[in-house]
Parts: C-alpha cells; sequence; structure tokens
C-alpha cells in the first residue's frame, strides 16, 4: 500500500483483519497460480489443437446464441418486472431467477423432463408434430445455457430499468414519441450500460454451464462437447490440453471483466 | 434508493434464519449413527475407502453390506466412478485402501508406479450389450443396426467400457460417426443417456442392462463380436488398513462374494 492517496479516506485496520484478508485473496487466488504452473507455454497453442480447439469454439459460439436467446426472452420480462405492479411480481421475480441459485444437474433434469423427446412435457409434442429434437443437438446447448444465464440479464437490465429517470420518457412523450418509440431510443439508451453488464454476465454463466448442458445435450464430439465437458473428459486422458484449454477459459473471463470494469459507457454508481 | 434498501433489512434476516435453520435440518439428517462395537471374537475395525468400477456399483453396496455385517466393526466407503477416473484419482494420491477395476490393465498402469500392495486377483467377468428404447421402437437387431441411429451412447475412449464397445464395433465392421455418439464418464452415465435421456441405443454391460430393469429393452452382442471384461481387485499400497482391506479383497473373491456378484449377472473369474 502507497500512501499519501489524495481523496481516498485511510482506515486503520487491525492485524488480524489484514491477515485474515490475505488468507482470503489467497484462498481465491493460488487455485490459478495452480493451474497457470501445469500449464505448458512453449506447446500452448499444439495442446490447444484439435479436440479442446474445437471444444473452445463451440462454447464461444454456443454462449452467443445462448445470451442472444436469453436477451429476446429476458428483457421483455425485466421490463414487465421493473414496471409493472401486479399480484404475484416477487413470486414471478423469485420463480424466473430460481436458475441462479439451482443446482445445474437439477436444471438440465428439469429441461429433460419438459422439452426430451420421450417424456418431456412439450418435448414429446415438438418431436411427434415437428419432428424437433433439442436433446443431444446444438440447440440442446444453447437452450440448457440460456436457462442459466438469462436469470443474470434478466436481474441486472432490471435494475437497470428500475432506476431510469422516467422524466426523461415523459420529456419524449411531451415531445410526440410514440411508446414504442420511447422505449426503443430513449429508455434503450438509457439501459445500455446495465445491457451489457447483464449480456456480459450471462455470456460467461452460458460459457462455464457443465450440469445442464451434460446432463441434457450429452457430450458429442463438435456438436454438445463445450469447453468445460472438455476440460473434464481431458483431464484424465490428456491433462496437458486440459490445463491449456482452462487457461484458455481462464483469459477469456478475465477479459469479461475487464469489459465489465471498461469505461467506455462510464462507471456506475 | 436509501429508504427502500432500510426496508430491505427484515427480509435478509429472514433468509439468515431460514438458512440457519437448513443447516441444523441438514446436521439432523446427516448425523451418523454411532458404530457398533467390535465384537470381542472380531479384531478387524475402522472405516476402508473402496474404489469401485461404476458397473459394481449394485454389486458392491450388497457386499460391502454384508461385509459390514460380518464385521460389525468396521465401515466400508465405496467411491464409485469409472476404472480409469479412479486410476488417476489413485495417482493423484487419494486415501484408497481397495480398487476393483472393470479392467485388468487399469492395475498395469498402478503396478508400474508402484502404487499396489498386491497384485490384482480376477474376481469376475462381464460382457457387453446393447440397450435401447423400452420396446426397442427401432427395431435394432445387432451392432451393425447402430450404424443406422441418430443418437448412441458410448463410455468415453479411456473408459473400459469405452474400450470393450470400440472392439465389439471393430469386430462387427462398423464405424460410428463420432458426431453421432455422446460420450458417458462411465458406463453408468452411458447407461442413463438411453434409461432417461433421448439417445436411442448405448452400449454397456450385460450386468447394467440387467440393473436397468423395464427402462431399456436389451439386445444381445453374439459371442464372436463381443468383448469380455475381467475385473481385478487388490489392496492399493497407501492403505493404512491393511488387515481390513486384505480381508474385503477375501470377500469379494470367496464364496459370499461370487454369490452376489452372480446374482447380478456377472459371470465367474
Amino acid at each position: 500500500m502507497t500512501r499519501g492517496g489524495a481523496a481516498r479516506r485511510r482506515v486503520r485496520a487491525p492485524r488480524a483483519v489484514v491477515v485474515a484478508a490475505a488468507l482470503g485473496a489467497a484462498f481465491i487466488l493460488v487455485p490459478f497460480a495452480g493451474l497457470l504452473r501445469q500449464v505448458r507455454w512453449a506447446s500452448f497453442a499444439a495442446d490447444l489443437g484439435g479436440p479442446a480447439r474445437s471444444a473452445l469454439l463451440l462454447s464461444l459460439a454456443s454462449a452467443v446464441a445462448a445470451t442472444a436467446l436469453a436477451l429476446v426472452l429476458g428483457a421483455p420480462l425485466a421490463w414487465v418486472l421493473a414496471r409493472m405492479d401486479f399480484r404475484g411480481r416477487a413470486l414471478l421475480r423469485a420463480l424466473v431467477t430460481l436458475p441462479m441459485v439451482l443446482p445445474p444437474v437439477v436444471g438440465g433434469a428439469a429441461l429433460l423432463a419438459a422439452y426430451g423427446r420421450s417424456y418431456g412435457l412439450l418435448g414429446r409434442w415438438l418431436f411427434d408434430t415437428a419432428g424437433v429434437q433439442l436433446t443431444f443437438s446444438w440447440w440442446g446447448v444453447v437452450v440448457a445455457e440460456a436457462f442459466v444465464a438469462m436469470p443474470f440479464l434478466v436481474l441486472a437490465l432490471e435494475g437497470g430499468i428500475a432506476s431510469v429517470d422516467r422524466r426523461y420518457e415523459q420529456a419524449a412523450a411531451t415531445l410526440g414519441a410514440a411508446p414504442t418509440t420511447r422505449l426503443a431510443l430513449v429508455t434503450t439508451r438509457l439501459l445500455l450500460p446495465s445491457l451489457a453488464a447483464g449480456l456480459a454476465l450471462a455470456w460467461a454463466r452460458a460459457l462455464g454451464e457443465f450440469g445442464a448442458t451434460i446432463t441434457f445435450a450429452g457430450n458429442i464430439e463438435a456438436r454438445t462437447r463445450t469447453a468445460p465437458l472438455a476440460v473434464y473428459l481431458l483431464l484424465e486422458s490428456d491433462p496437458r490440453a486440459a490445463y491449456a484449454l482452462s487457461a484458455a477459459l481462464v483469459a477469456v473471463c478475465v477479459s469479461v471483466l475487464v469489459v465489465l470494469r471498461g469505461r467506455w459507457w462510464g462507471t456506475r454508481r | 434508493m436509501r429508504l427502500r434498501r432500510v426496508r430491505r433489512g427484515a427480509p435478509l434476516l429472514g433468509t439468515l434464519a431460514v438458512l440457519a435453520a437448513l443447516v441444523a435440518l441438514a446436521g439432523f439428517v446427516a448425523a451418523p449413527p454411532s458404530a457398533a462395537a467390535p465384537t470381542p471374537t472380531d479384531p478387524l475395525r475402522g472405516e476402508i475407502v473402496v474404489s469401485a468400477a461404476a458397473s459394481l456399483t449394485d454389486a458392491f453396496a450388497r457386499i460391502a453390506r454384508d461385509f459390514r455385517r460380518a464385521h460389525p466393526g468396521v465401515r466400508v466407503r465405496l467411491n464409485l466412478a469409472s476404472s480409469s477416473s479412479l486410476v488417476a484419482q489413485i495417482q493423484a494420491g487419494a486415501p484408497v485402501d481397495v480398487f476393483a477395476a472393470a479392467d485388468l490393465a487399469s492395475f498395469d498402469r498402478l503396478a508400474a508406479s508402484g502404487l499396489l500392495a498386491r497384485s490384482p486377483v480376477p474376481f469376475a467377468r462381464n460382457r457387453m450389450a446393447i440397450v435401447t428404447k423400452p420396446g426397442n421402437p427401432l427395431g435394432i437387431r445387432g451392432v451393425a443396426d447402430l450404424a443406422g441411429v441418430r443418437v448412441v451412447a458410448l463410455c468415453g475412449r479411456t473408459v473400459p467400457c469405452g474400450a470393450f464397445a470400440a472392439t465389439v464395433l471393430a469386430r462387427a465392421g462398423v464405424a460410428l460417426p463420432e458426431t453421432r455418439v455422446t460420450r458417458g464418464a462411465d458406463v453408468r452415465e452411458t447407461l442413463g443417456a438411453v434409461a432417461t435421456g433421448d439417445a436411442d441405443a448405448a452400449v454397456v454391460y450385460v450386468t447394467d442392462a440387467l440393473v436397468a430393469g423395464a427402462a431399456v429393452t436389451t439386445v444381445r452382442i453374439p459371442s464372436a463380436v463381443n468383448a469380455v471384461a475381467v475385473y481385478g481387485i487388490a489392496t492399493v499400497r497407501g492403505t493404512r488398513q491393511r488387515a481390513t482391506a486384505d480381508a474385503f479383497v477375501a470377500h469379494v473373491t470367496g464364496p459370499a462374494g461370487r454369490a452376489a456378484l452372480r446374482d447380478l449377472g456377472f459371470a465367474g473369474p
């Protein structure tokens, strides 16, 4: 710590607290140090080739698709939760954020019971009438990831919508803007920071999805074997590739954090 | 905003109270029954960890129960996963006393690193079978028909059941494109892809097909193309319960163990 930080208020911390805090930080950081130590940097590109690379690309693409799906389904929901007053709103909010705290495998089991071809609530009908099978398909990965990631987007966006100063919208209305125009041009513009935060969080959560994906979409090479699944499998058969892929995922997630704290849309207060 | 936050203090307390109640409940439920005192005539006591191949799940649950009945001072903890995962765990220093695998090759890797206290004893044999959805809706009659199926579940390539499935497919001259194969981490996960999931067929052990009961229909694989799994068991070098571990191995390879294995469909060694 450097002395003489001008505006920052200084607190004399008890030594025990500082030691405990250092332990806390080490608890989070030591595993990353261990992970990075296992990476063979000389052969990094080669280790990241073949199955690891295809899994990483598959993961990046499916996380983008899942985030898009979460946005399409989640944005209207966030607006309704933030702006409309109706009976059961708190319950609805609690229920739609359930996947955030649910064990992901349970989410996968629920998806199977809903969209599975054999006995799914809707899946059976989907397959019999339209021949659509989500399980063991790339779209199954997208659905599983969107299911666990959407609550992050909904909560971030709802918070943003609730804190938008409605006088801007009222001003737009007095200037003759129709409700849809107001939503598109004024509200959305004010929401950009929370939208970006929500998208980044949802995307990162989708990227890391494991339990729901393997339960619902299986583990098919180049189709449903995402990077987390590949890490899990490679740890046993090819640890070097597993650690290279893990390091790549860490790098991706660190960049998400950097973007989240980035300046280009201003710091949130 | 400030006011709202203050009001939220009460629900937070409520949440904490609920959490505390849950923790207390979990503690109550998880409280282990007190271990029975060893009988004066039986010198064996203590806890052993038995790492067993996933296909032994039901057989070893029964064998462990019988063993405990014969030696009331002993507690057996089963650690079930694919044989290859169990090898990796032991190599990484897992405190395991007995290892039982679905092939003898798993022991070679441990013996090479000096991790076995004794050489493995073969104690059972198994064969592969095809399982399909109940009633076999696709009319799969043999290995060759797997080529025309949408999703086939197989164990990972490094897992014994995956290696045996590869042998079966090669002997039958069937090449499955990897894009139609979902890989289970162990045989029970592979079985589950058909029994509870949407995979059309899986290649698993005959004994797993028996355990699944009505959830699947079994299609025999002729012995000309079938593979034979030979199960082995050995005491692990690092054990601190040598006498108990050796006694467990003797129990598995003795008459009581053989009877239990035979009841669950395993063939003699």
